[in-house]
């Protein structure tokens, strides 16, 4: 029983990350186009994250407020990240893919050059404080209920989910944005703005992937090079398997994280399995999935595609 | 306009908007290394003496260049048949880990002339299977290949770990025994004093060669044709009778192939051993060097060099700025060349308008 909730908690606070970078995704995917420059996002996300909060509390700020700070500072950075790509892809007409990948590089390469220049080492930051878990009674007590009700940025992760599943659904927003990643010219015609609602579409999207590099770091209490190993990659993984909704992407990215957790708890028990390939499991359980979905994801029609000048 | 002077105002396109690239992203680099306050021509200072310094230096250069040769190729004939490979970086290792293996289990007393090619060969096929697992997933069941090429980087790494530390490694290192001699490429440096110390080997010709192969196998045989109109569009080759499938894994595996080859210039030149780590994210580089190259063997060349130069670079700039200036100057080119592509893709096409009926 004990080992279950603590299987249950450990996958909901693995698929965090993933479900920001995935419902990210889904606003940039939705409106056509392909971000594989989630991983970067993340990882820049959680590099500012740690950076802001660690001047936050050398300036005296207090570690929690340092921290939500530090949350705006990774947002912050997500969205700029997203303008980069958005300029590159709407406004240049780019290939996304190419993109995405020189933004993952500009990521990986920045945020060591930055690490080095702020803290002296390119494998990690110093410490930060981090966003305590709220003492709730009855609820802060169980491991399930106190990763689900008291920690806040995975409450934020679940109302991500709920608000995105409403805007995708029940909002113009949400439905010219599947207008404009299914036919661009048609939406066109009828008067919306494509490209800006395009460049909104990968900002927002830059925003929310941050968020999920801000909970890896703050996971951790600081910043190490290349922290979000693949994620990106996986939560565009998940968004697939999930047939390019909120609610379907979120669900998936439970199936990964839980995958992760079986892994590690594995791990632990010292079955016989070399831990090399309990490594493997997450990024196999992906290409799986990802076969196994195929024909019955389809993907919004204009996915790729450059706007016509 | 004539007819040639739109084929020059092509070539002219095809090598100046990589070079305005590179010059862009220089200018970006310099800027951010002025804003933190040092002083950028002390840098690329620096950089073009460690590049063009000394004889030892340029080899250096030309030594990193090689395996960029290799892994830049690689992408690009996967990006010819409409291929992302991302996975390249994984191919290389296990290209690497293969060929170390099967050298150490060659006889030593077999002759150089058998050994060297037999281990590049064990290199090519470990490299070209791991790159069919994506390829046969995109040809038949319809699965993009970019995720699982990156998620087949980490297994790749997971299972050549395991591989190394349960059966191969040398008690308390990360790397395998040394191979036989017969199984080394030979230093360049036995025949030209000057790059003493550099690790430059056999290897820099035969990843030359490479590229003049596959040069003439995509645009000199029907095979080469079939696999271009594949990536041009796949309904049309389709249309046309080409069998799309085959020709997508089959170049998939050339590119998984040239990938691990590209493992040689380390494993067979240099350490003589494969090491945790060794390809240093030259798999990843080769994305890089291949779109500089504009996915043509013959800017390969030009393009490793440039990258080759840079990962030279890092080391010495280390001092004034951090080495991952580097990087971030590598992702610029990237974003610059793919940002300029479609501008110069857009005024070729309205001198071809403004030519009219003409044509």
């Amino acid at each position: 029983m004990e080992v279950t909730a603590l299987l249950v908690a450990s996958t909901l606070r693995i698929a965090v990350p993933y479900v920001f970078a995935a419902v990210g995704g889904f606003y940039s995917e939705r409106s056509g186009v392909v971000n594989i420059a989630l991983e970067g996002m993340l990882l820049t996300g959680g590099f500012a994250c740690v950076l802001a909060a660690w001047g936050a509390e050398s300036a005296g700020v207090n570690g929690t407020a340092a921290a939500w700070l530090g949350v705006v500072a990774a947002a912050a950075a997500g969205t700029a990240l997203g303008a980069l790509h958005a300029l590159l892809c709407v406004r240049y007409g780019a290939d996304q893919i190419i993109s995405g990948l020189g933004i993952n590089l500009l990521a990986a390469g920045g945020t060591k050059f930055l690490l080095t220049l702020a803290f002296g080492s390119s494998a990690n930051s110093s410490r930060i404080a981090g966003i305590p878990t709220w003492e709730i009674p009855w609820l802060s007590d169980w491991s399930v209920t106190r990763v689900l009700f008291c920690t806040p940025l995975v409450l934020l992760a679940g109302a991500v989910v709920v608000v995105s599943h409403l805007v995708s659904r029940r909002t113009p927003f949400g439905l010219r944005l599947h207008a404009v990643g299914e036919h661009p010219e048609a939406a066109h015609s009828l008067g919306i703005r494509v490209a800006r609602l395009r460049w909104k579409g990968v900002m927002l999207s830059g925003a929310l992937a941050a968020l999920g590099g801000a909970w890896l770091a703050l996971e951790q209490h600081q910043f190490t090079a290349g922290m979000s190993s693949g994620r990106g990659f996986i939560a565009l993984a998940a968004l697939i398997f999930g047939k390019w909704t909120p609610r379907g992407a979120a669900l998936a990215c439970l199936l990964f994280g839980f995958a992760e957790a079986v892994q590690i708890q594995l791990q632990g028990s010292r079955i016989g399995v070399p831990s090399q390939f309990l490594q493997m499991l997450p990024y196999v359980v992906t290409m799986i999935a990802l076969a196994g979905v195929i024909g019955r994801s389809r993907p919004p029609a204009a996915l790729g595609r450059a706007l016509e000048p | 306009m004539s007819r040639r002077g739109e084929m020059a105002a092509r070539v002219a396109n095809e090598i100046g908007a990589p070079i305005v690239a590179v010059a862009a992203a220089l200018v970006v680099g310099a800027i951010l290394v002025a804003l933190l306050g040092r002083d950028p021509l002390a840098v690329y200072g620096r950089l073009a003496q460690a590049i063009f310094g000394s004889s030892y230096g340029f080899g250096q250069v030309l030594f990193k260049a090689t395996t960029l040769i290799g892994t830049g190729l690689a992408v690009a004939v996967a990006f010819r048949a409409g291929l992302f490979n991302i996975g390249a970086e994984g191919q290389m290792y296990l290209g690497g880990l293969a060929g170390a293996s099967f050298a150490l289990l060659l006889s030593p007393e077999l002759p150089g002339v058998v050994a060297a090619p037999l281990v590049l060969l064990a290199s090519a096929v470990a490299g070209a299977l791991w790159a069919a697992i994506p390829a046969l997933l995109r040809a038949w069941l319809g699965v993009h290949e970019v995720i699982n090429t990156i998620m087949l980087n980490f297994v790749a790494f997971a299972l050549a770990g395991w591989i190394l530390v349960e059966h191969l490694a040398l008690f308390e290192t990360v790397h395998t025994a040394e191979i036989p001699v017969s199984a080394r490429l030979a230093r360049l440096e036995q025949f030209l004093p000057a790059l003493r110390g550099a690790p430059l080997n056999l290897t820099l010709f035969l990843q030359l060669l490479l590229c003049v192969a596959c040069y003439l196998a995509l645009w000199r045989t029907r095979w080469g044709y079939e696999v271009r109109a594949t990536g041009n569009s796949e309904a049309a080759a389709r249309s046309a009778g080409i069998p799309v499938r085959r020709r997508i894994v089959q170049a998939m595996a050339l590119s998984g192939a040239l990938a691990g080859v590209a493992a040689a210039n380390f494993v067979q030149g240099y350490k003589y051993y494969f090491e945790e780590g060794f390809t240093s994210a030259a798999g990843f580089k080769g994305i890089a060097v291949a779109l500089l190259a504009r996915n043509h063997p013959a800017g390969i060349v030009p393009a490793a060099l440039f990258f080759g130069a840079l990962d030279r670079g890092g080391f010495v700039i280390n001092a004034l700025v951090p080495k991952e200036l580097v990087d971030i100057l590598q992702a610029l080119v990237i974003l610059f060349v793919i940002a300029l592509a479609r501008t110069a893709q857009q005024r070729l096409l309205r001198r071809r308008m403004a030519r009219g009926v003409e044509a």
